[in-house]
């Protein structure tokens, strides 16, 4: 899963408060080099773009899981593909 | 393919009929595969993107990334959702461009509002309206399907899903649960006339009322509106006509005219057609 699919996802469980189940936290089986803050102009800065360009497009979560922030629920990630089927009670 | 001549709907639920036998077989399939992609090509057409930038679609059903792979050569980013494992374990070995989610299409899209330019499905909305489990109300799936779509998608766009509707009242529940949860279209039906040809095209819009695009192999079509006619099976009419006498001259005229309307090249009915010949003929 790329970090920009990561970005349009959210739970579809139904009941969450408007605008919930965003974003889904990442968890992953070790620490993350994730880059920090962007600095403050990072439009004009090529190096930082090129950086956010590798990490949204270029970096992909492979094992891990997705956390929803309202319910806490788990989605887990196999291979790459994350697994968003819910229970027939979820539904 | 598994069932020939029967619907795989009927068989069981997605999931299990796309074991991992079936979609090695159906991917590696030849017919399936340029059939898949001449619907996705018609899909995309239809979805009228805009020619200068590259989208991002949302593909459901994508299975093994058969769909998925002509977006991607068209230039455009896309995510796939399917409900089989064992379809999506072949996407990622023919490593598809875009991102596959496991996921139940009935239980809604699981993305922020407004996140993709289109969304094309090819063959797989009709899944939605049998029941296979207990606690399934295919209205309800379908509702949830598209009120959930709606959303998904940015103003503007459409989703463009290609299906295999078993009856007319399969079409009118899909197209109504569409329309309840927001959207405007209709249905592109191309080659109307053709049993093997004729294609259904949901094509919806959110938030403008496009113009419906006019279906393909459709210009001929001059005499009263046809109904659309529906089958059990996917692909040929069996008995259709309940039998003339084979052979008989009105078999043969009934013959030519059915290749006429599929827009055949048929020579002229003159006293001569069906004429009994000499036996050394």
């Amino acid at each position: 899963m790329k970090l920009l699919t990561h970005n349009l996802l959210s739970s579809h469980v139904p009941g969450l408060r408007p605008g919930g189940g965003f974003p889904l936290r990442i968890e992953l089986g070790h620490p993350s080099e994730l880059p920090p803050e962007p600095v403050p102009d990072y439009e004009g800065d090529e190096e930082f773009l090129r950086r956010v360009h590798h990490v949204l497009l270029e970096v992909e979560v492979l094992e891990g899981s997705l956390q929803c922030p309202d319910s806490g629920r788990r989605f887990p990630i196999s291979k790459g593909v994350p697994n968003m089927l819910l229970t027939e009670e979820e539904a | 393919m598994a069932g020939s001549g029967r619907r795989p709907e009927h068989r069981g639920p997605p999931e299990l009929f796309y074991d991992e036998a079936e979609a090695r077989k159906y991917t590696q399939n030849s017919r399936v595969v340029e059939i898949q992609a001449q619907m996705s090509e018609r899909a995309v057409e239809l979805l009228g993107l805009p020619e200068d930038r590259a989208c991002l679609l949302l593909d459901v059903g994508c299975g093994s990334g058969l769909s998925g792979d002509y977006i991607s050569e068209e230039g455009h980013y896309w995510i796939g959702m399917d409900i089989s494992p064992a379809m999506l374990d072949v996407a990622l070995e023919r490593e598809v461009e875009g991102d596959l989610l496991l996921a139940d299409v009935g239980h809604g899209i699981p993305f922020r509002p407004g996140m993709f330019d289109g969304c094309i499905s090819i063959s797989a909305v009709q899944w939605l309206c049998n029941a296979d489990k207990k606690s399934h109300s295919p209205p309800k799936r379908l509702y949830r399907f598209f009120s959930t779509l709606y959303t998904a998608l940015a103003r503007g766009s459409r989703a463009v899903l290609q299906l295999y509707p078993e009856n007319s009242e399969q079409l009118e529940l899909i197209t109504a649960q569409a329309m309840r949860a927001g959207f405007t279209g209709g249905m592109v039906v191309d080659y109307p006339n053709s049993a093997k040809a004729k294609k259904f095209f949901l094509c919806l819009f959110v938030g403008t009322s496009g113009t419906l695009p006019k279906g393909l192999g459709t210009e001929c079509a001059n005499e009263e509106p046809h109904q659309a006619k529906f089958t059990n099976e996917r692909t040929r009419f069996r008995n259709v006509k309940g039998k003339s006498v084979k052979k008989s001259r009105d078999w043969i005229l009934e013959k030519k005219e059915r290749r006429r309307r599929q827009g055949k090249e048929v020579r002229a009915d003159t006293k001569y057609t069906g004429r009994k010949r000499r036996p050394r003929f």
